[in-house]
């Protein structure tokens, strides 16, 4: 032990100091969740808590797959371009369920005000109307089916639902 | 002191390998979706809103976003083109139940008005202030482009709330951490687009993934002008803006 006779102090320093490192390193293994630092300063596992939380809005592939009826006419009308969920709201559940689960149909008066009541900051040329003049009051759908609102016959303009 | 010396050695050995297996963290998990193989964007061409408040409401019921908070909004601009600079911008409600017609006699009355809808999202910047505020690491943007929020590491410190230029973030009120707009990550990983894009009636919105050479955004891109919101704060927005006005801000 002699060779160690003027290095005592420097090994009891040593010592302290693995125990510091050692400590450190336990509480850094057991406080830092694996996956911190997997892509950069945070925990790689929260991108996976995100992407886990529920689909509310099924999707209109998801829809199309069972009412390929309602695709094909709005398909032909100006409404193709808009997706079910748009005017008939979040449907996930009813996709996952759809015997029990049942959507409510929107109301035609309220529904297609949204977009199509005139407003001077809409872009020129979409078609909007005073509702109150235009309709007074009645349910758009009276007149216009809503899959493809324009007016073809007679019979729906006088008030005939198609 | 020659052992001493090897006893340090083999040490700093053994620490660093312990080190390593600490940084290595556990392997991608979903097969079926890679983060190295997307980069996502939003392309919003803001002649198409007509500020039906759908996204809004499809963000709301999507990420079940506390009343009065918005993840995505609409604003409805008033210029006059003598005074650019001041606008008169409202957006009642996040524009959640669409825009009545303004009462007459309310905001700009005089001068050559225009007015236009813009709807607002977060920008999931490629250098985000809100990121580099975080103390703790709790937000981040993501391998594949998406800035988001790891609700479990946020103490609800604000910083994140005042760094972002263009006010997308909020604290949630009972949960007390930041939120804010995910680009539906829990939609876009599993192949679908977000909430506000199935939602949106005119496209004004469209989900983009730069990554992919056959998105139709390149197109757009090539053929059309093109903006990012405060573009003179480098903050790398990816929510670009289609036939943007200069008065927005």
């Amino acid at each position: 032990m002699n060779r160690f006779k003027d290095a005592e102090h420097l090994l009891r320093v040593a010592g302290v100091f693995l125990i510091g490192v050692t400590a450190f390193l336990l509480f850094r293994a057991w406080f830092v969740p694996p996956s911190f630092g997997q892509y950069g300063h945070y925990r790689a596992d929260s991108m996976k808590d995100v992407a886990a939380l529920p689909v509310v809005h099924a999707g209109h592939e998801v829809c199309e797959s069972c009412h390929s009826d309602v695709l094909d006419v709005k398909k032909a009308g100006k409404h193709a371009g808009v997706n079910c969920e748009a005017c008939h709201g979040p449907q996930g559940k009813h996709a996952e369920d759809p015997g029990s689960v049942k959507p409510v149909l929107p109301d035609t008066s309220v529904l297609c005000a949204r977009c199509h009541e005139a407003n001077s900051a809409k872009p020129k040329g979409f078609p909007a109307v005073v509702t109150a003049e235009h309709s007074m009051g009645m349910p758009c759908n009276t007149c216009h089916k809503p899959h493809s609102p324009k007016i073809v016959d007679d019979d729906a303009a006088k008030g005939g639902k198609k | 002191m020659n052992m001493n010396r090897r006893f340090f050695i083999s040490l700093t050995g053994a620490a660093a390998v312990a080190w390593e297996s600490l940084l290595a963290g556990s392997p991608e998990e979903s097969p079926n979706y890679k983060v190295a193989d997307h980069w996502w964007a939003m392309l919003i061409d803001v002649e198409k809103c007509i500020g039906c408040g759908n996204c809004v409401r499809a963000c709301a019921a999507e990420n079940n976003v506390p009343e009065g908070f918005y993840r995505t909004w609409i604003e409805r601009y008033q210029v006059d083109d003598e005074n650019m600079t001041e606008p008169i911008v409202d957006s009642p409600n996040g524009g959640i139940n669409g825009f009545p017609q303004r009462a007459a006699g309310t905001g700009l009355t005089t001068g050559t008005i225009k007015e236009f809808f813009v709807p607002k999202m977060c920008n999931h910047c490629i250098d985000s202030p809100c990121t580099q505020v975080c103390p703790v690491g709790a937000t981040f943007t993501t391998p594949d482009g998406v800035t988001l929020v790891d609700e479990k590491y946020c103490l609800g410190c604000r910083y994140c709330v005042q760094a972002c230029p263009y006010g997308c973030r909020f604290i949630h009120p009972e949960k007390h951490v930041a939120q804010k707009c995910t680009l539906c990550y829990h939609r876009i990983t599993k192949g679908l687009t977000t909430a506000c894009c199935e939602a949106c009636p005119t496209a004004a919105r469209q989900l983009a993934d730069l990554k992919n050479p056959k998105d139709p955004i390149h197109e757009f891109m090539r053929t059309h002008s093109v903006q990012v919101l405060k573009p003179q704060m480098a903050t790398g927005a990816k929510a670009f803006y289609a036939h943007l006005d200069g008065s927005v801000r």
